[in-house]
């Protein structure tokens, strides 16, 4: 394919994703992962290592099926009342295309709102998309979300930003 | 003026042997009091040695509403000092964490202080000649005790000493330093900060709470049980199911694990075994443990896997993860708590490991175990507003003459979902909270 038509592919690809959050079409969004992805929210800024040093997230496909599959208990007592959340992206730019590996890294600034009952909160952030074509698809190996305030003292955020 | 503070009947009132009335949660002239009695007179968790490593290191944090700096001396020791500028008020010290080389200097008039807190400097001092000024400095704390690195302060200078505090309880902190292979912790790995909107007290009461974990982590254990359950026999446990499943064991599980409570409010569940007792095995950590104790005292100090202790009020520790809890209560609604984890010198960095993803599965703000923790202790900070019912049950297993019993002994060990823990905590809390 050409470059041009790679890169639209990819802004659409992280368009779409952060649409199907937000329309809570969590299985759908599940499927965009690789089974070796990893979704991952640092806690520190700047922070290159999700092993020896916490972060707020750092899912594997099993911990990520694991929320996924949390939100439609009806024993999720936190989810009473549902969370919702809205992603308003900032233009994906793709930061490096590595055609050889078919690997594409993008960045993505955004504000994320997460509700719930009558509690709002809201949240600078960036999201960098590792997208891989597998199978014929474009699929997410890592999203890493860098929260601008990611070490401040922060409430339960139950969504994925 | 106040209800509680004009009325020490009143305050005492509020504690039960078996209930406590909902004031205790909800009242903010009961937390302001709290603060003034309760967490002055006890030794409250300031920090670990090992965030200090050098002269001159510092941190500096809020404890109790006061702002307060630990800093490395040159001697090697420890000292906390308030941070504020004996002149206006500034507090002289603004960043979280850093080296003050040799002195701390106020950011607004340059008055200068040595790490120990004495005056240094105050700029064309001769303007106050035939002035009160007296050689005041950042005032330390007095009451400072640094146990296996575990830094302790209290600001009362009439409360009582910190071996007779702590007791035998200080036996978890043991266990848990004893885990390094060379008995030395160092805290590493970030810290989560998370906001509860709850009183502290029921983050304190919920970790030897064991009615709980079944019920309120059904959603989340119990799918992790459930999405495990499906998958081939040979496939090799990942560490996440081997840390999540074991909290939705069942009530003969948790009841047998056993609670044991110390005079002053402190405790620990998990006296026979926990749900930290299963993990598989890190081969060199094992190893390293034998040849640093002899196999005798390293199976000894492996096979305590304490659940949570609580060092009331301020810490509570996991010595089988190395990680520890800290409550910083913000007003009677609000809690920081803050969670952290070591690194256990002299073993494997797969240790560390498993450490901080236990950290970050459960402790997070993220963590979908918090997640129905706090929406039920939110839950509780609203449902106490309820007409007809002033009073929380503490009366699970309740037997009269228990306070007397612990006195007399010492310690004292139930069974592991009696509710022990928790009037313990209260009896110390109204012990703490009388007018002095």
């Amino acid at each position: 394919m050409s470059m041009q038509t790679c890169e639209q592919d990819l802004v659409r690809f992280v368009i779409r994703e952060a649409r199907l959050l937000d329309e809570q079409r969590f299985d759908e969004w599940y499927q965009l992962f690789t089974d070796d992805a990893y979704y991952w929210v640092p806690l520190s800024p700047g922070q290159t290592d999700p092993l020896n040093h916490t972060s707020l997230a750092y899912e594997d496909s099993f911990l990520l099926k694991l929320r996924v599959e949390r939100l439609k208990s009806p024993l999720a007592y936190s989810q009473k009342p549902a969370s919702r959340c809205h992603h308003l992206l900032q233009a994906p730019e793709v930061e490096n295309s590595d055609f050889q590996k078919n690997e594409f890294l993008l960045r993505t600034p955004f504000i994320y709102t997460e509700t719930r009952g009558d509690e709002s909160q809201r949240y600078a952030a960036t999201a960098w998309h590792t997208l891989v074509w597998r199978e014929d698809r474009l699929r997410i190996r890592l999203k890493r979300v860098d929260i601008l305030n990611c070490d401040a003292m922060l409430p339960s955020i139950q969504l994925f930003l | 003026m106040g209800k509680y503070r004009e009325d020490p009947a009143a305050l005492e009132g509020l504690v039960e042997a078996d209930r406590v009335h909902r004031d205790v949660y909800t009242d903010p002239e009961v937390f302001q009091l709290e603060m003034e009695r309760l967490w002055s007179r006890a030794w409250i968790y300031v920090g670990h040695a090992s965030q200090v490593p050098k002269p001159g290191d510092y941190i500096t944090l809020d404890i109790a509403a006061k702002p307060v700096i630990m800093v490395r001396q040159t001697d090697g020791g420890i000292r906390l000092l308030m941070n504020r500028c004996a002149h206006k008020g500034t507090k002289v010290v603004g960043d979280a964490a850093g080296n003050a080389g040799k002195t701390f200097r106020c950011p607004y008039h340059a008055w200068t202080y040595r790490l120990d807190g004495s005056l240094a400097m105050i700029p064309l001092k001769e303007g106050y000649a035939g002035t009160r000024l007296e050689a005041t400095g950042l005032a330390p704390i007095k009451n400072t005790e640094v146990y296996r690195g575990f830094v302790f302060a209290q600001f009362s200078d009439r409360g009582m000493g910190f071996r007779e505090y702590f007791g035998d309880s200080l036996s978890s902190i043991d266990f848990l330093a004893d885990r390094s292979p060379e008995g030395e912790l160092e805290i590493t790995g970030g810290c989560l900060r998370y906001l509860h909107n709850c009183n502290w007290k029921m983050f304190v009461e919920n970790l030897n709470d064991t009615m709980h974990p079944m019920i309120a982590h059904a959603s989340s254990a119990g799918t992790a049980k459930r999405l495990w359950d499906g998958k081939p026999a040979d496939l090799p446990k990942p560490m996440a199911v081997e840390q999540f499943v074991p909290f939705v064991s069942g009530y003969q599980f948790f009841d047998e694990m056993g609670v044991r409570v110390y005079p002053h409010g402190h405790g620990f569940s998990g006296v026979h075994f926990s749900i930290h007792s299963s993990y598989s095995p890190i081969k060199d950590y094992e190893s390293a443990m034998n040849s640093a104790y002899g196999p005798e005292r390293a199976k000894q100090i492996l096979g305590t896997v304490r659940h949570n202790t609580v060092y009331y009020p301020s810490l509570t520790i996991k010595g089988a993860i190395q990680s520890i809890r800290v409550v910083r209560p913000l007003a009677v609604d609000r809690t920081l708590i803050e969670s952290w984890t070591f690194r256990l010198k002299g073993a494997p960095d797969s240790l560390l490991q498993r450490t901080v993803m236990y950290n970050r599965v459960i402790n997070s703000p993220m963590s979908v175990v918090g997640h129905d923790d706090l929406h039920c202790y939110r839950s509780i900070q609203e449902g106490l507003a309820a007409h007809g019912n002033e009073w929380v049950n503490l009366q699970r297993n309740f037997q009269p003459g228990e306070g007397e019993q612990l006195s007399k002994a010492g310690e004292l060990t139930a069974n592991g979902t009696s509710d022990i823990s928790m009037r313990n905590q209260f009896r110390a809390w109204g012990e703490f909270m009388r007018p002095e």
